[in-house]
């Protein structure tokens, strides 16, 4: 064949003897290959929201509306519970930021459900590697996606008055990227049992909004009527969006001012420390993630 | 040498469906092995057991000297896959979806660029490794699929109907490089397929049926067990002409692909007997020396292109069953 001796010709140097390679190329499991398979499934994720520039902008969309369309309207009216001086965008900012990464870590991890129905998912469940890597390449990756995407939230905070202090900067990314990863694993458990797209975006719609009005974005979250109390100490989003707002005011108010604009989280009027906060979003994260190896480890 | 592939007893229940019921079968090294039966005969499901992505109810399967229950990573590391359905990245290139493979199977990192340009120039993609996924023709994504399945040098290399849904030219291509594969690497092939023409490539064949092994030997072994012509004749009254063979000729024929198909010793001293006593009225008669066809359907009792009638179904019921694991 034609196509043979081109080959062997542009191959040159290199070694055009097949079965040396054969010989190498099957090294034993380790936890080094498990690792390197984690790396690549982090870096498709990163690729294809490389690609998909449209998701990056398209996501943009909702949040921005929330704050400059809802916050803009709503400023002159909450105004008036709000301290001299301070915005009811900076008030919403927190909350609308952690909205601004909530669709796109749940929609990584519609991209497995995706990988199912076009294949590619079983590409990655044959290889010599354990189901652990496969989950927590998934997850690291949709929340570093969600991370990028929050950072160019992020960029408009100084249109909400949010200081650009390199401190306060780094404390909301910390923030974001915890908050992304306990939301990818959380889809990535959905997306375990779900096996259609339509179902898992329609049950993702079912969510998201709930999650974020309940947080606690919009208001405070003292003096509220008891039964929205309680349904806010539920919602996981209320434990990161609290610190979130707790981090921007500690860098704008004090004493007083403070406490008002943000109180804190409340269990029968014990204030739960922000460590412990942060700590519930971890744990949480952490356990839908064994949840979904554990649902991605059977066979047949 | 150990064989390949070594099946003991092997059996597969989903509930109270016995899909596999006790199979035996060798595999040598360096063998091309095609594996054939109906739909729903366990020919899927044998190949998922091998392949580790099913475990088996009962009996062993040893592929490349090791067990697929026992030492799954290892048979993992040591064969390479090709399904009918896709399994490739749409959205990454040629060369991205190579390396993520080459990361999972862990391929040496100095061996990969050297192993990704013999693999993808064997198939005639090296020019084409830049270009994303979804502009590959169907041709050209499931010779990415073969170029993958070889990128870790496994000594066992699957292929599950690597041609279906090609066109002839492509067809004839593919099989070109697997040809070409056999001659360059030390491998050994497990292939199904739907067309016979294809099956006569491989250096033996097993043919599946209700769960069983009916038939395995080489493709000439097999067409000479089976003897006899086959003769196709179209009919003015097909039943008549199926009850007038059997009441006169004492032979048993059926409708296959529109005619009337029987087996006979001498096909073309038996024509002029037919026209002498058939009452019925002939349009037209064909004589064939047996086939792999004949083969297929004198053990199954289906021609293929019966088998094949369905497998818009069976694609579909693939697809579920993947769906609900």
């Amino acid at each position: 064949m034609a196509q043979d001796t081109v080959s062997r010709d542009a191959l040159g140097a290199q070694p055009p003897d097949l079965t040396e390679l054969i010989r190498v190329a099957v090294p034993e499991g380790s936890i080094r290959a498990d690792l390197r398979a984690v790396s690549i499934v982090w870096r498709r994720e990163l690729i294809r929201f490389r690609t998909d520039r449209l998701r990056a902008v398209t996501s943009l969309v909702q949040p921005v509306l929330f704050l400059f369309v809802l916050g803009t309207g709503l400023s002159r009216l909450a105004s008036r519970g709000l301290p001299a001086g301070v915005d009811f965008r900076t008030f919403i900012y927190p909350g609308v930021l952690a909205m601004s990464v909530l669709f796109t870590a749940i929609f990584s991890a519609a991209s497995i459900v995706w990988d199912r129905e076009f294949g590619f998912l079983r590409e990655m469940l044959v290889a010599p590697v354990r189901r652990w890597a496969i989950v927590v390449g998934k997850c690291l990756g949709g929340a570093t996606v969600a991370t990028f995407q929050g950072l160019i939230f992020l960029a408009l905070a100084g249109v909400a008055h949010v200081p650009y202090d390199p401190l306060l900067m780094l404390t909301l990314v910390g923030e974001l990227l915890l908050l992304s990863f306990t939301l990818t694993a959380f889809g990535v458990m959905m997306a375990a049992r779900i096996k259609q797209i339509q179902a898992f975006m329609a049950l993702t719609q079912l969510f998201v909004l709930p999650l974020f009005f309940l947080s606690g974005a919009l208001y405070p979250l003292n003096g509220l009527p008891p039964w929205l109390t309680v349904l806010t100490r539920i919602d996981p989003l209320t434990y990161i969006v609290d610190p979130m707002r707790h981090a921007v005011f500690a860098h704008l108010a004090f004493g007083q001012v403070l406490n008002r604009l943000s109180p804190g989280i409340t269990w029968f009027g014990w204030s739960v420390p922000l460590g412990l906060s942060l700590g519930i979003v971890a744990a949480m994260g952490l356990t839908m993630l064994g949840i979904a190896i554990a649902e991605f480890r059977k066979t047949e | 040498m150990t064989s390949a592939i070594s099946v003991s007893k092997l059996t597969k229940r989903y509930g109270e469906i016995e899909a596999v019921r006790g199979i035996d079968f060798e595999v040598a090294a360096g063998e091309t092995f095609g594996f054939l039966g109906p739909n729903g005969a366990g020919k899927s499901t044998t190949i998922k057991i091998l392949c580790t992505l099913a475990d088996p109810t009962s009996g062993t399967a040893r592929v490349a000297g090791h067990d697929v229950v026992s030492e799954r990573d290892t048979v993992r590391r040591n064969i390479g896959l090709v399904f009918q359905d896709t399994t490739l990245d749409n959205y990454l290139t040629g060369e991205q979806n190579l390396r993520f493979h080459a990361d999972l199977y862990g391929v040496p990192k100095v061996a990969f660029g050297p192993r990704l340009r013999q693999v993808l120039e064997m198939v005639g993609l090296w020019d084409r490794r830049g270009s994303v996924v979804s502009t590959y023709s169907g041709g050209m994504q499931r010779r990415l699929e073969i170029a993958r399945g070889l990128l870790h040098a496994p000594r066992v290399l699957f292929l599950d109907e690597p041609t279906v849904g090609l066109d002839p030219q492509t067809r004839v291509s593919i099989w070109a490089y697997i040809n070409d594969l056999k001659a360059r690497e030390d491998i050994t092939i497990f292939l199904t397929t739907h067309y016979m023409d294809e099956a006569e490539n491989c250096d033996r064949i097993a043919i599946i049926d209700h769960g069983k092994i009916v038939a395995i030997d080489t493709p000439e072994a097999l067409k000479a067990s089976i003897g006899k012509d086959r003769v196709q004749i179209s009919t003015a009254d097909d039943p008549a002409a199926i009850a007038a063979l059997g009441e006169i000729f004492g032979l048993e024929a059926g409708v296959h692909e529109g005619l009337v198909t029987f087996s006979v010793e001498s096909g073309e001293h038996f024509v002029p007997k037919l026209f002498e006593s058939l009452p019925v009225a002939i349009r037209s008669v064909s004589v064939s020396r047996p086939s792999l066809d004949d083969v297929f359907m004198s053990y199954t009792g289906k021609t293929i292109r019966d088998a094949e009638a369905s497998i818009g179904d069976r694609n579909r019921r693939i697809a579920t069953r993947f769906g609900r694991r």
